[in-house]
């Protein structure tokens, strides 16, 4: 589950704790729809209590203890822009573990 | 739901006229467009004031051969992004109507002045904002660009102000 | 240029502590997030992928070295040291916060600039000809009636609420870099037979899914009835324009599902009903707004410049950025100045907070202190001494903006795409990048001519492909990206949408693939003859074949 921070926008994910944390690898994955409905619902508070908007879910991967979205999109999403990688996550120390196109 | 008018809650004292519901002899009836058009002939008997709630698909036309009976028209929001009913009001003040035109639906208070603006003078709304929040937003712009709008006290049509000689376009006043 | 007076300072100022307002009951859980979308997209500001976007007018693409700098200034203070100038002649920024906005909004107004409606079902920025009040081509400059335009349209109480966004383009040359042909409404300034100016007035064009040309619904109007013949249209639109579905609720869709004779009849008859009223007004507004538009106070110069000749003859560099760069000026001795924001490798339209600052201080040194953003997402100082572009190339070439690619196939137009934007569904930039550095050499691009090349990273088309010469449709492939190739589009006075040429090519293969098109556009044209002519002579055909040849 991500969204964006509120006041400042920045791309947020929710946690196991259900803390929303800046980097991926922090985010629990929900194996079943159960899980993934309890994110939703989380999603929908804390979009209420306006500390996120703009929720989704979407498909993710473990990989070796990291997190992998399965697409190109989420994944640019945990990185930056791929066309100025001395920006956004990539360049706080925040960035998911994965390239945005592979192979 | 709360009725606004001239910034405070008021109460309605127009009741709706179901399409079933036998026509009484008086009282501020609001019917619906369908209704009014099929009942018109008995209506010539009714001793209260009409009114008539349109869908946000009428036509202005349509109502043509009965507004100058209207002393009310309601116009539908069903959702804050549905601008129609915008112009359906719009039109009926170029045509001259200057009974009472009331927004029913969806509205926040940061559409007020654009809603007034049209030539609404009444709106059902929701009761999440306080009458403060409606009284506030009421005022927040005192310059518009467009002319021949309805202005309140503190507003001023732009065009008009910047050429001596040129009244604002008609002054509106509101109705009630 | 314009200068807001004491009602335009006073507009924008209520309107800023509006927007902090709404943004602070938002903040404060007063406001639902549905409830504040359309507010805050109504001041530009978005939610992108990585964080919210600003977007802020530059209306008719006009703006001063003052507004300019300030622009620098928000770049470097707000966000991370650039921006991104649009294909609507706006500039975005990528990386704003919302507890930010209210208070870039005040840095805007204090020097005459706004973020209003940018964004929203409602009228959006007025764009034109970059070269308005400079072109030698030109009739009559068409931004007094921008401006016209631009203040009717803001925050219009009946029209805030429509179907879907509303993009009016106007011009007033008869060769139209406007665009006004795939606009929801174009306008093009002309002369009747009496000498008198009139407007054609076009409804319906636009890009996106549904790519079309705009009708004409009246050859020549007045320009007093402008105003109230623009309202019977936004009226018939608001009124009629589909709600049912995102994707078909452009005025394009209700002109094409009537048909535009019975489109034409309900404007005329809302205008024939509700005419314009007591349209001196509107006569004197339009002459006060002209005023700011008079031109510079030019001096007499002669067409032969020995500085600039000589300047040529000992540089071949500068002799070529000259011969792609500079445009025909009205004025003797004068020419347009066109700065490439589209650097070798470079990401289109992106500009420094320090490149501002320093185009900004070149517009005040020797543009009468005007700069111009065109569709193309490049910069023009539209009204600069012949003998002083040497001096300004020199400062351009320090600052990497001296790009000697304009209108070539370097100076390509890209949308942000998947890097940036939360709509896209492929990255536009790197492709952009490859085609660049593939044809690095100027003496290459030179060699194809003019060229228009657009990249769109989704099917909303920002990138405006359907009237690139060649352009190109990124798309999502099973995860993978995946680029379309049309050709054969204009958005000149002939217009047209470009054809798809056949099945679409992986990311790597796009570079080659345009290298393709070219090389078969060379081995068939006539002498002298562009791209797009050779196109429209010979069809799809002879490209198809090229590319999708067994190997």
């Amino acid at each position: 589950m991500t969204a964006n921070r509120l006041r400042d926008g920045d791309v947020v994910f929710l946690t196991r704790s259900g803390v929303w944390s800046e980097k991926i690898d922090d985010a629990v994955l929900a194996l079943e729809p159960q899980a993934a409905a309890a994110l939703e619902t989380r999603a929908a508070d804390d979009v209420k209590s306006t500390l996120v908007t703009g929720p989704y879910l979407f498909d993710a991967t473990r990989v070796e203890g990291k997190i992998r979205a399965d697409h190109i999109r989420e994944r640019i999403r945990t990185l930056g822009p791929t066309v100025r990688v001395d920006l956004g996550k990539q360049a706080e120390g925040t960035a998911g573990a994965f390239q945005a196109v592979e192979g | 739901m709360p009725l606004l008018k001239n910034n405070a809650f008021v109460n309605d004292d127009w009741s709706t006229l179901a399409d079933d519901a036998t026509l009484p002899e008086g009282g501020k009836l609001v019917l619906s467009l369908a209704r009014l058009i099929s009942d018109w002939d008995a209506l010539a008997r009714f001793t209260g004031l009409l009114g008539v709630r349109l869908a946000n698909t009428d036509k202005v036309e349509t109502l043509a051969p009965y507004i100058s009976q209207m002393a009310l028209v309601a116009l539908p929001f069903p959702s804050f992004a549905d601008g129609r009913s915008y112009s359906l009001g719009r039109q009926l003040r170029l045509d001259g109507y200057r009974g009472e035109l009331r927004a029913e639906g969806n509205i926040l208070p940061d559409q007020l002045q654009y809603l007034r603006q049209v030539g609404f003078d009444t709106f059902v709304v929701t009761e999440r904002f306080p009458l403060q929040a409606w009284q506030a937003a009421a005022t927040q712009m005192s310059l518009a660009y467009q002319r021949g709008l309805f202005r309140a006290a503190n507003e001023t049509e732009v065009w008009s102000s910047r050429h001596q000689g040129f009244a604002p376009w008609e002054e509106q006043p509101h109705a009630g | 240029m314009y200068r807001y007076d004491e009602f335009d300072a006073k507009f924008v100022s209520e309107r800023t502590a509006q927007f902090r307002d709404q943004a602070n009951r938002r903040l404060s859980g007063e406001l639902t997030e549905d409830e504040f979308r359309p507010l805050r997209l109504m001041n530009g500001l978005y939610l992108q992928l990585h964080a919210y976007m600003l977007r802020v007018a530059i209306p008719y693409g006009t703006l001063s070295g003052k507004q300019m700098r300030q622009l620098g200034m928000i770049a470097d203070k707000y966000d991370k040291g650039y921006g991104h100038f649009t294909t609507r002649q706006n500039i975005q920024y990528n990386w704003i916060k919302l507890e930010d906005t209210a208070d870039i909004l005040q840095d805007l107004a204090e020097v005459e600039m706004h973020a209003i409606q940018t964004s929203g079902n409602c009228i959006r920025n007025v764009t034109t000809d970059h070269w308005a009040g400079a072109a030698a081509d030109e009739i009559a400059d068409p931004r007094p009636v921008g401006e016209l335009v631009r203040q009717w349209s803001s925050l219009h109480p009946e029209f805030s609420y429509l179907p879907r966004k509303f993009k009016f383009a106007i011009t007033g040359a008869p060769h139209d870099r406007a665009a006004v042909k795939v606009h929801d409404i174009g306008l093009r300034l002309h002369k009747n037979a009496s000498g008198e100016i009139g407007w054609e007035v076009m409804v319906g064009g636009g890009q996106g899914r549904t790519p079309m040309i705009a009708v004409t619904v009246r050859d020549f109007l007045p320009e007093k009835e402008l105003i109230g013949y623009l309202e019977a249209i936004m009226r018939v639109y608001n009124l009629f324009g589909r709600r049912d579905n995102k994707y078909k609720a452009r005025i394009k869709i209700l002109v094409h599902e009537i048909g535009a004779e019975k489109f034409k009849a309900e404007v005329e008859a809302e205008y024939a009903k509700h005419p314009a009223q007591q349209t001196q007004v509107e006569v004197e507004e339009l002459a006060r707004i002209a005023k700011y538009f008079a031109p510079p106070k030019f001096e007499k110069l002669s067409r032969f410049v020995p500085r600039f000749e000589e300047a040529k003859r000992g540089s071949a560099d500068f002799a070529r950025w000259a011969r792609n760069n500079l445009a025909a000026h009205q004025q003797d001795g004068y020419t347009i100045v066109n700065i490439s924001l589209k650097p070798e490798g470079g990401i289109p339209g992106d500009a420094t907070g320090e490149q501002m600052r320093l185009m900004a201080d070149l517009a005040e040194r020797y543009s009468f202190d005007e700069l111009r953003v065109s569709h193309a997402q490049n910069i023009v100082l539209p009204h600069v001494k012949l003998d002083d572009v040497f001096a300004i190339w020199e400062t351009l070439l320090k600052a990497d903006l001296a790009a000697a690619n304009y209108g070539l196939v370097g100076d390509i137009i890209a949308c942000p795409g998947l890097d940036y934007c939360a709509l896209a569904t492929a990255r536009s930039i790197p492709v952009a990048q490859a085609i660049s550095r593939k044809f690095a050499d100027v003496k290459v691009q030179e060699s194809y001519g003019p060229l228009k090349i657009n990249i769109s990273g989704c099917i909303n088309a920002c990138g405006h492909h359907h009237v690139g010469h060649i352009g190109i449709l990124g798309l999502d492939k099973k995860g993978e990206e995946f680029y379309q190739i049309t050709l054969g589009g204009s958005s000149s006075e002939n217009a047209s949408i470009g054809t798809i040429l056949g099945p679409g090519f992986a990311a790597h293969e796009v570079p080659d693939a345009i290298e393709t098109i070219l090389n078969t556009y060379v081995k068939l044209r006539d002498a002298g003859e562009e791209f797009l002519a050779t196109y429209r002579r010979l069809g799809p055909k002879p490209f198809k074949e090229a590319l999708y040849a067994a190997a």
